[in-house]
């Protein structure tokens, strides 16, 4: 069942690939086994587990890079079959690690970041169960991130799509879980439930586009293997065009489930309900980059389908847009980043849509950096506020200076902070740099990925252009309007007044996150186009010779400055103060409103989209439900068919063919009664007790003697 | 001889260690939180009504003792189809007779009221 | 196939015939117009049931007569319809149809006429000739199901009278436990041998490859099923209770009948199977028929209930019955104990239903007319009832000219032929014992004063006369019963 020899035969490195998967297994059945009771047992039980789970991650990191100097070597990659999983007649598919150029640059940034991630939680974890009243689950998130890295893992390595639906629906699975970590929190005690609850269903659609995708697959190739469907495409696309358009649409059906892109984007906002760790290795860094891999690593079948290419740029561009302009009208610090993952996406899709899948990739790389750090660094802002209300509420002096702080105080609402840059000094300075970063100004890494993007929507599609590059002035401008409104000015609550800086083992990671967002670039910088080269190995003739356009990225230049120039212009710390110094009941809620009031209550209403779906959608659905339930099952089908028509019915039927039951019965045995005991005296009179168990008795003893004389004789 | 029985008691006893097993270690690791809705007794997913140890009308044994009588009928059915067609017409004849002579009982219990609840 | 499934059909059409008449006479029955002024809903008092039933015995018994002579084997040797089968069918039919006709006034009287009764004696009596042509241990079981069944519910039909339900209980619950005995006999038996076909087991036994003390114990087991049935000491008490609780006519036919089917079986059984065991199980036997025939005559002096005074009347002819089976495996003497015990039975048959016929006449609803009191001056008022009754106790007794004497003498003969002179002795004393509750039956009905109220009921009247008549006629004409009798010898084909 598992092939043994092929693992240890493997050259190089290749043979060390299923680690990737087991090292986080270790890890978490570690955590599962002996988590609770350490952290029962030992002062240090926290940092034991989150090092532990840290660590099994940090080991796939390093197989990572073992990998990579090995592809260095064989950049034509290999398979690394495992073990044999489904065996039916010609069809099979087997547990095995596709290593290639593609996969291996996945691997990296998973592992680095989740690495990052995990070692940000040991910190970050330790206030937040805290925070939230229940120390007891420390334990269970790091069992759950390593399960996360476990399903991306065999996810990304898949070599066949239905191994890589298995890790989609565990990372699918994990992002449940932990979007709903705090099940019990939220509004009305059920509001994050209900957020994995959305999650989880939402993106169940998409998969059903997945499972339609590998029926039409294993129908028209008869095999599931990456190698083999690539290999026969063409043949097939030849024969019937028709089939590959069916394959690539299903996918990505499945794409904007998961990559939440229009219409399925509606989870990834809600998803802001799990701990910001979460939010940022999952709900922007890895998970949500999953559809952006399978439009890539099915490069092959897109190519052949013009069609359907379009409609991914279209889907992509146009999302990369509409979640651009919500974001503009958010004040939870999350949820901006988290309508910016979705607006960033958006280009991600589109520029694998447009046949661009280096700069996809590219693009998906340093968004993993600079969107993890802009995740992880809003957290450590988030905590820092809590722990200035925590603060507040542990000193008798502040407490009587705190009425502004209320149950209702919501540590991620923007209008709550103000001031932090000095209060939080390394936090603000990589928030920063991942702001200028994903505004895309020069020579952070975002600018080179975006421009890539740019540059090519630029060659192929005007009109995706067009909307990618509004979306990329928005871009700038909401990161322009967070920064100011959470870093520069005076505190506008107690909380931000009193807010701490974050320990080393969360701002450490940070600074290593804003390395890498500065750095980033480097892996495909113009001229040397390593990552293009790298990935020429696995894209083959799918690749698209990327070229620099000056003028383009000149104009996005511009464009971006411009937008920080207006984001300045409504934000700035004296007008924005001004603004806020204004009587309450005069005020709107945000500068911009004055301006454009309809179109910001538009944003900030996320277009009605999710009530669009209450009504359209989910109350008819929910009506029908009922209707089914109630009407149909209950009163139709119970009370009607089953009580009147059957049950009635037969009765009916029964009485009139038959004649009436003895009514006699019961009387009779009542009067009988004292004739019964007339009956009994007479038989106890007898030579026999009348009683059956001595005439049992009378039975067996016969056959006892008969059989004791037979046997003893 | 005897050894030939010996995989059945083989997994006999794996059957019955893992059964237990199973009970012992949700026993040992279970969290017990009992709470009034979990301690109601599962009735189908319906809400259930009055206690459990109602009296009952001596009439559902009429009733049952006719369900047992007819759903053996079924019980008899199940393996004459799984061979039907090994018995070929011998055993759709055999079945029919099987079938009439329950019909025979159906319809006099039926004439007799006996499935009527008055 | 087609051609063994006709021939297995063929063989036991009598019993198929009788079957599938009594199924669709419970449908025919409940379309029938009912007496909706009785005092029991869906009483029937029409007349059509009972001659239907009636019909369908005749019927199969011109079956059974018309292939007498003609032995046929079915169902793979398990059925055999041979002269014995047909013997005991036939005696069977006949105790039907006396049954219909003792029934149909009384069960009419008692206000518990209904239809299923008659179903219910017909189905019985399937179970009964079943019975009779079993070959095979299972078949033995199944038909024993199938004639117990049907009685257990004839005994509870005058529900909603205690004592009738209690009877139906009892005798339910203590036939449900030896049927447990006789199933486990069998199994034991199969065991031992390897097979349930009697024809198998000759075949094991032959070749001395079985275990002796399986098979002896799986005997000793078949024994108490069916001694049960039959109502042997130990397995006896449930007899008087039964008895007396039963509708009279009802009693009549389980004396009868179930005596006869419960022999048919045990015959069949041990003289083909288990005659190389003869050594063994005859003192078994022995003891059980002595015990039956002492036990059973000395507690019939204490009652004072005429159905009580029958039922341990009936549970002593068990034991003589028995005597017939003690010789059963020795060399030449099979045929006789087998012709003896079915003369016997016929005897027992004839007189029974003379003594159970005038005390239906003399029965008074709720149970009245049954003590031995009040049958005093019966010989004054009703002579022609009190001398049926006096016919019977004295062929009970053995007195000629009745045909109880002329079973008991070859009875006799044939346990002195097999050299079981104590028996005989035993057999002999007991009837003097039986003679004193017997005659004094006769002395209360003769000498005594008295205004018992006798039913003069044409049926009735016809079946006490016609039994009376057939005890003393064929004493006299034994000699064609006999014949048949001898005829009827059990053998492998």
């Amino acid at each position: 069942m598992f092939f043994q020899e092929t693992v240890s035969q493997a050259p190089q490195f290749f043979g060390l690939v299923p680690w990737i998967v087991f090292f986080p297994v270790i890890g978490l059945l570690f955590n599962i086994a002996f988590g609770g009771m350490i952290l029962k047992r030992s002062p240090a039980g926290e940092k034991i587990v989150g090092w532990v789970a840290s660590i099994a991650s940090g080991l796939t990191f390093v197989v990572s890079v073992l990998l990579l100097v090995s592809l260095l070597g064989h950049p034509e990659g290999m398979v690394v079959p495992l073990a044999e999983w489904i065996k039916i007649g010609s069809f099979s598919a087997n547990w095995s690690f596709q290593v290639d150029t593609l996969s291996v640059v996945m691997m990296l940034v998973v592992s680095i970041v989740g690495t990052l991630i995990h070692i940000y939680s040991i910190g970050y974890m330790h206030e937040d169960v805290r925070h939230n009243g229940d120390p007891g689950r420390y334990g269970r998130f790091f069992v759950f991130m390593n399960l996360f890295i476990v399903s991306m893992m065999i996810l990304v390595s898949a070599d066949n799509y239905l191994m890589l639906f298995v890790g989609w629906e565990g990372v699918g699975l994990c992002s449940y879980l932990l979007i709903g970590f705090w099940y019990d929190k939220g509004e009305d005690g059920i509001g994050n439930a209900v957020a994995g609850k959305k999650a989880m269903i939402t993106t169940r659609i998409g998969d059903v586009g997945m499972l339609l995708a590998l029926f039409a697959m294993f129908w028209a190739f008869g095999s599931l293997d990456f190698n083999t469907i690539f290999a026969k495409a063409p043949q097939v696309a030849a024969a019937s065009p028709v089939i590959i358009l069916l394959i690539t649409l299903f996918m990505l059906v499945a794409v904007t489930g998961k990559s939440a892109q229009i219409p399925l984007y509606v989870w990834l906002p809600d998803a802001m309900a799990g701990p910001t760790p979460v939010s940022a290795l999952i709900h922007a860094a890895t998970m949500v980059t999953a559809g952006v891999y399978l439009v890539a690593r099915s490069a092959d079948l897109y190519i052949l389908e013009p069609q359907a290419q379009f409609m991914v740029t279209l889907v992509g561009s146009a999302t990369a847009l509409f979640a651009a302009t919500i974001a503009v009208g958010q004040f939870d610090i999350k949820k901006v980043l988290a309508y910016s993952t979705v607006s960033q996406l958006g280009f991600m899709v589109a520029a694998v849509g447009m046949g661009a899948f280096v700069a996809g990739m590219f693009h998906l790389v340093t968004h993993a950096f600079f969107k993890g750090l802009l995740f992880l660094s809003a957290g450590s802002v988030i905590q820092g506020v809590e722990r200035g209300a925590h603060h507040i509420e542990h000193d008798p002096k502040l407490k009587k200076q705190s009425k502004s702080l209320g149950p209702d105080f919501d540590p991620q609402d923007m209008r709550n902070m103000g001031g932090l840059r000095s209060r939080m000094k390394v936090t603000f300075w990589v928030y920063l740099i991942g702001a200028i970063s994903l505004s895309g100004l020069p020579p952070l890494a975002g600018f080179w990925s975006k421009d890539e993007i740019l540059a090519e929507a630029n060659k192929l599609y005007i009109w995706a252009y067009v909307l990618l590059a509004i979306a990329a002035i928005f871009t700038a401008f909401y990161m322009t309007r967070q920064v100011l409104m959470v870093f520069f000015g005076k505190p506008r609550s107690a909380a931000a007044e009193h807010a701490q800086e974050s320990p080393p083992v969360m701002t450490i990671p940070l600074m290593i996150l804003a390395g890498l967002t500065v750095l980033g670039g480097l892996i495909n910088l113009p001229e040397f186009h390593t990552l293009e080269h790298w990935m020429e190995h696995t894209l083959g003739q799918a690749i698209h010779k990327a070229e620099f356009v000056m003028l383009v990225a000149a104009l996005s230049t511009v464009l971006a400055l411009l937008a920080i120039v207006a984001g300045w212009w409504f934000y700035n710390p004296r007008r924005y103060e001004a603004f806020w110094a204004e009587p309450a009941a005069k005020r709107p809620d945000d500068p911009l409103r004055r301006l454009i009031g309809p179109l910001f209550e538009l944003w900030k209403n996320k277009y009605w989209i999710d009530e669009l779906y209450w009504a359209a959608i989910l109350n008819p659905y929910i009506a029908l439900s009922r209707f089914l339930a109630d009407v149909v099952d209950w009163r139709f089908w119970h009370d009607w068919f089953h009580d009147q028509a059957l049950f009635g019915g037969f009765n009916r039927l029964t009485g009139l063919l038959a004649g009436r039951i003895d009514l006699g019965i019961i009387d009779g045995i009542a009067n009988g009664l004292g004739t019964l005991a007339q009956r009994v005296a007479a038989v106890l009179r007898s030579v026999q007790t009348g009683f059956v168990r001595n005439y049992a008795l009378s039975i067996f003893l016969g056959v006892v003697i008969i059989l004791g004389y037979l046997l003893l004789r | 001889m005897l050894q030939d029985y010996l995989p059945i008691v083989i997994l006999v006893l794996i059957a019955t260690g893992m059964a237990g097993l199973v009970v012992l270690l949700g026993h040992l690791f279970g969290p017990r939180r009992p709470s009034a809705r979990k301690a109601q007794p599962y009735e189908s997913g319906m809400r259930p009504i009055g206690p459990g140890t109602r009296r009952m009308p001596i009439r559902f044994y009429l009733i049952a003792v006719l369900f047992i009588l007819f759903d053996i009928e079924i019980v008899f059915l199940l393996p004459w189809a799984v061979v039907f067609k090994k018995l070929g017409l011998f055993g759709v004849a055999e079945m029919l007779v099987f079938i009439l002579i329950l019909l025979v009982g159906y319809v006099y219990a039926w004439k007799k009221g006996a499935l009527e609840w008055e | 196939m087609i051609g063994d499934i006709m021939t297995s059909l063929w063989a036991i059409l009598p019993v198929i015939v009788l079957a599938l008449w009594a199924c669709v006479l419970l449908l025919v029955d409940l379309w029938l117009p009912k007496d909706q002024q009785g005092s029991q809903q869906g009483e029937s008092n029409s007349p059509i049931t009972p001659l239907l039933a009636a019909l369908g015995m005749l019927t199969s018994a011109a079956i059974v007569i018309a292939r007498i002579g003609q032995p046929t084997m079915g169902f793979g040797g398990m059925m055999m319809a041979d002269g014995f089968s047909h013997f005991i069918c036939l005696l069977l039919l006949a105790s039907g149809l006396v049954t219909i006709g003792l029934s149909h006034d009384y069960m009419k009287r008692l206000g518990i006429a209904r239809g299923e009764y008659y179903v219910l004696l017909m189905f019985s009596l399937s179970g009964m000739m079943l019975m009779s042509m079993s070959a095979d241990l299972i078949m033995v079981f199944l038909s024993l199901e199938l004639l117990s069944i049907p009685l257990y519910v004839m005994a509870g039909i005058a529900t909603p009278r205690p004592s009738s339900e209690e009877a139906a209980l009892k005798y339910f619950l203590l036939g449900a436990f030896a049927s447990g005995f006789l199933v486990y006999g069998i199994g034991l038996v199969f065991g031992a041998t390897g097979s349930t076909s009697l024809q198998q087991i000759v075949a094991v036994v032959q070749s001395g490859n079985y275990n002796l003390a399986l098979i002896l114990g799986g005997a000793a087991l078949i024994i108490t099923g069916l001694g049960f049935k039959v109502a042997i000491v130990p397995f006896h008490m449930w007899t008087p209770d039964a008895y007396q609780g039963a509708p009279s006519a009802v009693t009549a036919f389980m004396s009868v009948g179930a005596k006869t089917a419960g022999f048919a079986a045990l015959l069949r059984v041990f003289v083909l199977a288990f005659p190389a065991f003869s050594a063994d199980i005859t003192p078994v036997l022995w003891g059980l028929a002595a015990l039956t025939m002492v036990l059973g005559n000395f507690a019939a002096i204490a009652q004072r209930n005429i159905k009580r005074l029958l039922a341990y009347s009936s549970i002593a002819h068990a034991g003589y019955i028995m005597m017939a089976l003690v010789p059963y495996g020795q060399d030449g003497l099979s045929a006789d104990s087998v012709a003896s015990a079915l003369f016997y039975l016929v005897a027992y048959a004839f007189t029974n239903f003379a003594a159970w016929a005038v005390v239906i006449a003399l029965e008074q609803a709720g149970e009245k007319g049954l003590e031995l009191q009040d049958y005093a001056g019966l010989g004054r008022k009703h002579p022609a009832l009190a001398a049926v009754m006096a016919v019977a106790m004295l062929s009970f007794t053995g007195v000629p000219p009745t045909l109880g004497f002329v079973g008991k003498f070859y009875l006799f003969r044939t346990v002195l032929e097999g050299g079981h002179v104590g028996l005989a002795l035993i057999g002999v004393l007991t009837s003097l014992v039986s003679a004193f509750y017997y005659l004094r039956v006769i002395v209360v009905m003769y000498m005594q004063e008295g205004e018992p109220e006798a039913r003069r009921e044409p049926w009735l009247q016809a079946m006490a006369y016609g039994s009376a008549i057939g005890v003393v006629a064929l004493s006299i004409f034994s000699a064609p019963l006999l014949f048949l009798a001898s005829q009827a010898v059990l053998k492998l084909f």
